[in-house]
């Protein structure tokens, strides 16, 4: 089994989960995980495990390649889907995997792995 | 009039562009003379000046402009830079550093979007190998989530696309002047979706300089001098929806644009409905879309209305961009935000050098904004003396 690339990311890997951290002070839910509070800058908010369901908020696919620090796949870059995931307390920016055509605002999505540089592992959502 | 507001009395222009050879510094000296020769005064005059770049060193232009020991500040504020390096030279004026300041801004970027590294944004290096950190992206999903929200039609982008080529087509210093249909700009090729690559800036080169002056001073040195009414610049506040943000508050709010905008027509004492000509920070078709309703030019979804009725032509009951924004002149960063005072001034002016709106225009208004979350606005005024 690969490793995750970001490994601070992940709450669990199995099930697979995100790691965020809500502000004990204004309640401000972030991701990743922050040391302090972006809202109220309030320091050691609480780790949370972020729900692995959610919807897509907004959406675009991503058609040309991008310059570094970019990493294509070893066997060529091919357009992806990137958007923001409404998990409730917080919107997260992801790349998106939609089997059955484009990503839509509203579409019901899971956390998935999705393959990262390096052999590793990172996060997508998937409808 | 009284001895605290600050005028343009000069503007020059660097045509925007591709200019292989010339330096960014070599079209900023240009920019600052015609500026000089504009406003009757030679570089000694000057008293405060400041200068805004992201790839070169602003302070380096006294070897070629002349080793007047003048107090010369940089500024880098990304695309907000222009707006940033007025407001700052406006303000050394009015707290009495001098009667004479030259604002200077240029840049001169390689071809292709922007790269940004994630540690100078305070991101790990995984969103940047992952993918995740491209201002495209941003732009096209900031896009897609106006147009969901206020039912506003892929064809309101490129209709402001197509308005803008108009106003480049018109302008001898825009970079792309060729008049584009709507049909073209749906056609081209996507680069992220809902924005196709005409409806994107490109950054490109140029350098924009003006001459400012206080009190009485102004009406000594220039017969039409403009009044810098009003300068305001704001960062973003919690909840709102910026670039390179790998999570957003679940609801809107906190918008930089929208805090400058109310700010600068707060301190200039009027509304946006006196406001006849107008440039708003136009990186990409929905950056337009989106800022025409923040900045309180329009209402949320009006702006399809307005497209199609011709209202934000030059000729127009509401000019937007009149010498073709970012869209058709490109985004020198440093020189993009005085581009926009430069023909804003030029029209108050009645000496555009493209399509002059029309009526006789009193109020102009201007807006830059760029990553992560700065936003610059100034209302100019024709005085009646």
């Amino acid at each position: 089994m690969s490793r995750p690339l970001a490994p601070e990311l992940f709450a669990s890997l199995d099930p697979l989960a995100l790691a965020g951290s809500r502000c004990t002070a204004c309640a401000t839910v972030q991701f990743p995980a922050a040391r302090q509070c972006a809202h109220c800058a309030a320091e050691d908010p609480a780790p949370i495990t972020l729900p692995a369901q959610g919807r897509i908020w907004t959406w675009t696919i991503q058609r040309f390649e991008p310059k570094a620090p970019y990493l294509a796949p070893a066997d060529g870059f091919l357009p992806y889907a990137v958007g923001y995931v409404d998990l409730g307390e917080v919107l997260v920016e992801s790349l998106l995997q939609c089997s059955d055509g484009e990503p839509a605002i509203g579409a019901e999505v899971h956390l998935v792995r999705a393959t990262a540089p390096g052999g590793h592992f990172t996060y997508a959502f998937a409808r | 009039m009284n001895a605290h507001q600050v005028y343009v009395i000069g503007a020059g222009i660097h045509p925007f562009g591709r200019h292989a050879g010339v330096t960014g510094a070599d079209m900023a000296v240009v920019a600052t003379r015609a500026a000089l020769t504009d406003a009757g005064l030679g570089w000694d005059k000057v008293e405060v000046a400041v200068g805004g770049s992201n790839t070169g060193k602003p302070d380096a232009l006294v070897a070629r402009l002349g080793l007047t020991g003048v107090a010369f500040t940089g500024v880098r504020n990304g695309c907000a830079t222009g707006g940033v390096a007025l407001a700052t030279a406006a303000n050394a004026l009015r707290a009495g550093q001098g009667e004479v300041a030259a604002v200077i801004g240029f840049d001169k970027h390689e071809r292709g979007a922007f790269a940004a590294d994630p540690a100078s944004y305070g991101l790990d290096a995984w969103y940047g190998t992952t993918g995740l950190m491209v201002t495209t992206q941003y732009f096209a999903m900031r896009t897609r989530r106006y147009l969901h929200e206020h039912g506003v039609p892929d064809l309101t982008l490129a209709q402001i696309a197509a308005r803008a080529s108009r106003g480049g087509a018109a302008n001898p210093n825009a970079w792309r002047r060729r008049a584009l249909t709507t049909e073209e700009v749906l056609a081209a090729p996507m680069v992220s979706d809902p924005l196709t690559n005409l409806m994107f800036c490109q950054p490109d080169e140029g350098a924009v300089a003006l001459i400012l002056a206080r009190g009485a001073r102004a009406f000594d040195l220039c017969e039409a001098p403009v009044r810098l009414a009003s300068v305001a610049v704001r960062t973003r506040g919690p909840g709102s929806f910026e670039v390179f943000s790998p999570w957003l508050a679940p609801h809107r709010s906190g918008s930089p644009t929208r805090a400058a905008a109310q700010d600068a027509l707060r301190q200039a004492g009027i509304t946006v409905a006196d406001v006849q000509v107008a440039q708003v920070q136009d990186t990409d078709c929905g950056s337009e879309l989106i800022h025409l309703a923040e900045t309180g030019l329009c209402r949320d979804g009006e702006q399809t209305a307005l497209l199609t009725d011709g209202a934000t032509e030059a000729t127009g009951r509401l000019p937007v961009n009149t010498d073709g924004g970012c869209l058709a002149n490109g985004e020198p960063i440093g020189a993009s935000g005085l581009r926009q005072v430069h023909e804003v001034v030029r029209q108050l002016q009645v000496r555009a050098a493209g399509t002059a709106v029309r009526g006789d225009p009193r109020i102009g208004f201007t807006h830059v904004y760029g990553a992560p979350g700065v936003s610059a606005c100034t209302v100019l005024m024709r005085p009646d003396r």
